[in-house]
């Protein structure tokens, strides 16, 4: 019984490899197609590749392990040089990769074994090892032959892993190979951890060897040549002083293990690091998203409880008991913030998913794409990956397909031939800010105004910006797209987008330029996740303003307009003339009156290029904040974010800076039309 | 050179490969155990390190039973490893097929 479920552990986590390894592998091949002849990237696509066989043998998946080590069989084929792929090869490569992930589904889905492969797609893979002719120059490229530089000779000994046979590894392939690198003077095998047959496992590796090599490549040179196996063998390189005078390649009996001069020899730092990374591995685990969320909900419900106790402990003056509560507060606030940074992931892993969807879609259309990726290490909470990764492919195709000119038109209008597709995330004031931006055609703005008239979205008199123009693409059901292609335009709009960035609480905008491309920009609030605060009070009431938006902070200006309405206004900051909202007015707590022998501050905040003031009874101070979403009820309420528990167990409310900067602004764009009016206007609120 | 020297030709024929290095093992213990002097290895196919590291055990073995194993025969996947390795000196005593 138990052993039932410690299998299907085990198999869970076979599964989550195999897809980690075959996203890997899907990696490289998109860089080795990019760059066929970077060895590096051959190695880590192999790697990949046999990762997966390995552990597929392990539970005795037979055709996973005779399909993939027909596909590790071209790559070794490439490594050795013998092959140099045509186009149509990485095709195959590509198509490989999905089988591969087709099978790991059936298992997934409870297969006692894939299904075995049609024996045409194996004998295409066959024919592709065999039949195409060996590159007449080598077609990889060695760090010997780029360091055409001073030769110099190392002495290198390799003692491989007693695993090494099992893991796939001939150490006789590692020495054929050495050739290529460098001129192999001498070579001797270490034999004498071969043991008698009877004391032998006929599948263990007990060979080493030791050669001399004259590279111009150094060092790297050699580990490169190794790096294959680096988990599966100990290297030992150092500089060969003495020039071995042709020595011959004989039967060594070598005089024991060559430890006497071990002091000496640089020892490869390659075989530990691996080791470290086995060690990562292991201190690596596997934990279901909803354990976490459980746990991060437990820790909020202590932090409350803490400050419950350390109330308690205040009323009964009892300072051992207060100084034991606030000892207990500190833990389960650094508790906190470690549970909330589990749950925080990398956008990078969902940007690269998007690098063969460009491929594959590209190759579909006949275009030239380069997808560039930055920020892919920017962190945001792993539920929001997951919703923003549907609306991040949709308007990742529609850059592909609407956006990015055929390369002819494009070599026509002056551009590279090749489009440029580019991704990049980074925070930006207490919010997670996604881009999508492509260097195609821009949006067809008389085409889209043609269309929204035709839809009745918008009169045709109306005098329109450009920029309120390209939001239209925004509206429901709205798409220009002359034909509808297979990759998208397939009914689902831009709208779906939208509503989608919406409903998490984001804002999506797109910024166009004939001729020159479309940049699309999401900004999401990082929910759920701990942002520096600046915690003020007005009226009694706790609001927090993402520190990233704070600019500075100031007294209350003796000189400032206040508008009509009561609640916002303008002021002036060395000359510049900026309005500010009275949040005391603006959420009602005490419209008008003003505090006997307080002292009001501004606080200045920024969202994007506009600065606003907000009207504050006190500053308390930078705060750390775990953004708590508000519940449905709240989901018209303006200004607010968020909210978030205090240490005292009380409510602070998170204030919704980009909110509040558009009310302010608008409310200043307001005032002014109604000065031309002749009235007064109340601010839009 | 005995009787036992002459094994049924393809026992130890075919590939000498990792796959089936187990196999191969078991038999080799055999020969050696019954006091072999000689092995024949011309029926040999591929060959790989695994294949190698048997012969070199079974000379161990045949030497801590006070023996000289002459493997003889060698084809010329055999050699090419072998030489590879440095240890061409291993099938000296071998005669071309």
């Amino acid at each position: 019984m138990s052993d039932d479920s410690l299998l299907a552990e085990a198999r869970g986590t076979y599964i989550e490899e195999a897809r980690e390894m075959l996203a890997q592998f899907e990696q490289m091949l998109l860089a080795l197609e990019a760059d066929p002849h970077d060895a590096e990237t051959l190695n880590a696509a192999f790697r990949a590749a046999h990762t997966i066989k390995g552990s597929s043998g392990l539970f005795g998946f037979r055709a996973v392990v005779e399909f993939t080590h027909e596909v590790e069989a071209v790559l070794d084929a490439m490594r050795q040089g013998t092959l140099s792929l045509p186009g149509e090869g990485f095709g195959l490569l590509f198509e490989s990769c999905d089988r591969i992930e087709a099978m790991v589904a059936e298992l997934e889905a409870g297969a006692p074994d894939a299904t075995p492969l049609d024996p045409a797609l194996l004998g295409r893979l066959a024919a592709l090892r065999t039949a195409v002719p060996a590159a007449p120059s080598p077609a990889v490229r060695t760090a010997a032959a780029e360091g055409a530089g001073s030769s110099a000779d190392w002495r290198v000994r390799v003692r491989f892993t007693q695993d090494a046979l099992r893991n796939g590894f001939d150490p006789a392939s590692f020495i054929h190979y050495l050739p290529r690198v460098g001129e192999l003077h001498a070579i001797a095998t270490v034999d004498d951890a071969v043991p008698a047959l009877e004391a032998m496992d006929p599948e263990s590796c007990y060979l080493a060897f030791e050669f001399l090599l004259r590279t111009g490549g150094g060092r790297e040179a050699i580990e490169a040549v190794f790096e294959f196996a680096r988990e599966d063998c100990e290297l030992e390189i150092e500089p060969a002083s003495t020039p071995v005078a042709g020595a011959a390649p004989v039967d060594t009996r070598a005089p024991g293990e060559p430890a006497s001069d071990r002091g000496t020899a640089e020892r490869r730092v390659e075989p530990r690091r691996s080791e470290d990374r086995r060690a990562d591995d292991v201190r690596t685990i596997r934990v279901s998203a909803d354990k976490l969320d459980r746990l991060i909900d437990l820790i909020g419900e202590l932090v409350i409880a803490g400050s419950g106790a350390r109330l308690v402990a205040a009323q009964e003056s009892n300072p051992r008991f207060a100084e034991a509560a606030l000892r207990i507060a500190n833990l389960v606030e650094e508790a906190r913030d470690g549970a909330l940074q589990l749950r925080m992931v990398q956008i990078g892993e969902t940007f690269v998913r998007f690098q063969r969807v460009v491929r594959d879609a590209a190759k579909a259309l006949g275009k030239d794409i380069e997808l560039v990726i930055t920020g892919g290490d920017t962190e945001l909470d792993k539920s929001m990956v997951e919703l923003i990764a549907d609306p991040l492919m949709h308007l990742v195709r529609n850059s592909v397909d609407h956006g990015i000119e055929a390369p002819a038109d494009r070599v026509a209008a002056g551009k590279p031939a090749r489009g440029r597709l580019a991704l990049n995330a980074f925070h930006d004031s207490g919010a997670i800010v996604v881009e999508v931006a492509d260097d195609g055609r821009g949006l067809d703005r008389a085409r889209i105004l043609a269309k929204a008239v035709e839809r009745g979205l918008v009169h045709a008199e109306q005098s329109m910006s450009d920029e309120e123009i390209d939001q239209l693409i925004f509206a429901p059901g709205f798409s220009t797209a002359a034909q509808v292609t297979d990759i998208s335009g397939r009914g689902v709009g831009m709208d779906v987008v939208k509503r989608n960035i919406e409903a998490l609480r984001g804002t999506v905008h797109l910024a166009s330029e004939p001729g020159r491309g479309t940049t699309t920009q999401i900004r999401l609030p990082l929910t759920l996740a701990i942002i520096d605060g600046f915690l003020v009070n007005v009226r009694g009431v706790h609001y927090i303003v993402p520190l990233e938006a704070v600019v500075e902070c100031i007294e209350r200006p003796a000189e400032h307009a206040l508008a009509a309405d009561g609640r916002s206004g303008h002021f002036e900051l060395r000359g510049q003339v900026l309005p500010f909202v009275d949040l005391r007015a603006f959420f009602g707590v005490d419209a008008g009156a003003t505090p006997a022998g307080s002292r009001q501050s501004l606080l200045v905040v920024r969202y994007g290029p506009n600065k606003v003031g907000l009207l504050v009874d006190r500053l308390m101070g930078e705060y750390q904040t775990v953004i708590k979403p508000l519940g449905r009820l709240f989901a018209d309420v303006r200004g607010i974010a968020g909210s978030t528990i205090l240490g005292t167990g009380g409510v602070a409310l998170i204030l919704d800076v980009a909110a509040l900067v558009g009310i302010a602004n608008r409310g200043a764009t307001a005032r002014r039309g109604a000065q031309h009016r002749g009235r007064t206007t109340g601010v839009g609120g | 050179v005995t009787a036992d020297d002459t094994p049924p030709a393809d026992a130890l024929a075919g590939d000498w490969t990792i796959y089936r290095a187990a196999e191969l093992h078991a038999l080799l213990r055999e020969r050696i155990d019954g006091g072999v002097e000689q092995l024949d290895l011309s029926g040999i196919g591929d060959f790989d390190s695994s294949g190698l590291q048997l012969l070199l055990a079974a000379r161990r073995s045949a030497a801590a039973a006070g023996r000289e194993l002459r493997l003889t025969g060698a084809p010329q996947p055999v050699r090419a490893l072998c030489d590879t390795y440095g240890l061409g000196a291993l099938l000296e005593g071998s005669s071309t097929p």
